[in-house]
């Protein structure tokens, strides 16, 4: 029996079927990413497992309970972090944490050594009300108090949005510890590359799990041949590059566009094909596809 | 010709100084991305320019305004989308355009006649009706950006447009951002995705209070000897 069982699982809200019949299997200690564009259902996904919400048909266990029936027991053994930030504006740093600790019947004391790391660098802000914290450490003040009852499962949704790169890596250090404890941590995120450090990742879609694997699995199933290109005019190589008729699609990526090839395209012709729309160092090579690329392709070919 | 320009921009709160003698131009019609680690005194800095806040002391003029004399002045020129809150969730999308539009003293038969055109731009006239509470995140993004510049200001300030918005989603609307300067409207926006960063004619980066940096992107990689703007932002926001 793994950390988080749901078995077809349907939720509707209204007449929209935010998850359509879901099935997922989570082990013990595993670090799980759920990717999908917005409104694929990872929120009422992570709601459920939270207790928060029932399903309409289908069953959800978390450390072997009924997320409907024994919500009671499952609680304790939970962290959820919702995605949108849900401390106390009004209560200090230390204020916070206090409060979801006693609503726990636990004490901040018995359990430091669990948030220690996080908290540190918010300590000399204790004082400050909750609503003054820039946004990285609200998101740490977050999973501390998410932290503080010691749960075994964690429920991180979208724990790194508007959290600047370098707090992000901070954040990402945190969760690969907690997992080395034996945590079972469940995370969605926007960032593809914090997707690549799960151990696996489901990717979802219109309340469905179009695949749940490892993300080398993941790459090397959804992704195609990717060819990066640059030249002197880039806003204008995007849009002559989707014009092309050797090209499928094509994303901007950065200090380069990905473009997916048609059978038969070659590098050489679509190189001289934008030399000649007035393009110049034009510098165009295949390069290996990455999760950021299948997600495009899945998501956005719907 | 320069549409925003600092000298010794400097804001503090009590004894905590959040911006620190800032000084720096930006010009008309270009992408300017306003990049910074969390709490390095971004949004503070983009309200002063917006008017919504006055400087301690320093000189700021904006779309030919001092800020600081003239923050109403100010306020009609730009466009704002923050960061939190940017579209009343209960009212419809038509509402919410309406509403926005008549702060900035649109008369209604011009608000009417350019609604229908944005609607139609964005294909979202099945969208009229709908509440925006019950609009997808890339959706309202796109939505909010639009209601920004609905009149039209010279410069649009975008507060981290693209947080928690998919891969997809946020390719498409920064689209509309290059549709948006390709009219000749300056646009003034943060991120935390480097992969955006890239996509700015200019770049600063803020590291406590202070721009650490301040260059295009080609030329910022080239100085810290990084392959992405990704290693640019770590080396210099990361503490050694």
């Amino acid at each position: 029996m793994g950390a988080i069982e749901v078995e077809r699982v349907v939720k509707r809200h209204g007449t929209v079927e935010a998850l359509r019949g879901v099935s997922l299997s989570v082990e013990r200690g595993e670090l799980f990413g759920v990717i999908g564009p917005d409104g694929a259902g990872k929120t009422t996904l992570f709601r459920l497992l939270a207790t928060l919400t029932t399903a309409d048909s289908g069953r959800a266990l978390v450390e072997g309970l009924d997320a409907a029936r024994e919500y009671r027991r499952i609680r304790p053994r939970v962290g959820y972090m919702p995605g949108r930030f849900s401390l106390y504006p009004d209560l200090t740093v230390e204020e916070n944490l206090r409060l979801f600790a006693t609503v726990f019947h636990a004490t901040v004391e018995e359990n430091y050594a669990l948030v220690k790391d996080i908290y540190e660098p918010l300590h000399p802000f204790r004082r400050r009300r909750a609503a003054a914290l820039s946004g990285g450490m609200k998101q740490k003040l977050a999973l501390c108090c998410t932290l503080i009852h010691e749960p075994s499962v964690l429920l991180l949704d979208e724990p790194t949005t508007g959290v600047d790169p370098v707090s992000r890596e901070d954040l990402w250090d945190i969760l690969c510890r907690l997992k080395q404890r034996g945590i079972t941590i469940m995370v969605s995120t926007p960032y593809m590359d914090e997707a690549k450090l799960c151990d696996r990742v489901a990717l979802m879609q219109e309340g469905r799990f179009l695949d749940v694997a490892t993300p080398r699995e993941i790459v090397a199933r959804h992704g195609r041949t990717t060819w990066a290109a640059r030249s002197d005019k880039m806003s204008r190589l995007l849009v002559d590059l989707r014009a092309n008729p050797a090209v499928e699609c094509c994303f901007a990526f950065g200090d380069a566009h990905h473009a997916t090839p048609r059978a038969g395209a070659s590098i050489a012709r679509l190189r001289s094909d934008m030399e000649v729309a007035g393009h110049r160092e034009v510098d165009i090579r295949e390069i290996e596809p990455g999760i950021e690329d299948c997600f495009i392709r899945v998501a956005g070919h719907s | 010709m320069n549409v925003i320009t600092t000298e010794s921009l400097t804001k503090r709160f009590g004894s905590f100084t959040a911006v620190d003698r800032v000084s720096f131009e930006v010009r008309r019609g270009e992408i300017f991305g306003f990049l910074g680690a969390n709490g390095a005194g971004k949004t503070t800095a983009m309200r002063v320019l917006c008017g919504l806040s006055k400087p301690t002391s320093g000189k700021v003029i904006v779309a030919g305004h001092d800020v600081a004399a003239h923050p109403e002045r100010v306020k009609r020129r730009v466009g704002y989308m923050s960061q939190r809150f940017s579209l009343y969730e209960e009212l419809k999308v038509w509402e919410n355009i309406r509403l926005y539009a008549g702060v900035y003293g649109m008369r209604p038969a011009e608000i009417a006649r350019k609604c229908d055109a944005l609607l139609r731009e964005l294909h979202f006239e099945e969208g009229r009706d709908k509440l925006v509470r019950s609009l997808p995140t890339g959706w309202k993004q796109k939505l909010a950006f639009s209601v920004a510049i609905f009149h039209e200001p010279e410069i649009v300030f975008l507060d981290e447009p693209t947080g928690g918005v998919d891969p997809v989603a946020r390719r498409q609307f920064w689209e509309l951002i290059y549709r948006t300067a390709d009219r000749g409207v300056t646009v003034f926006v943060t991120t935390h995705y480097m992969d955006e960063a890239e996509y700015c004619d200019r770049v600063s980066i803020m590291v406590d209070g202070r721009i650490a940096a301040l260059d295009s992107p080609r030329n910022l990689k080239e100085r810290f000897s990084a392959g992405s703007m990704d290693e640019v932002f770590r080396k210099l926001a990361r503490p050694t």
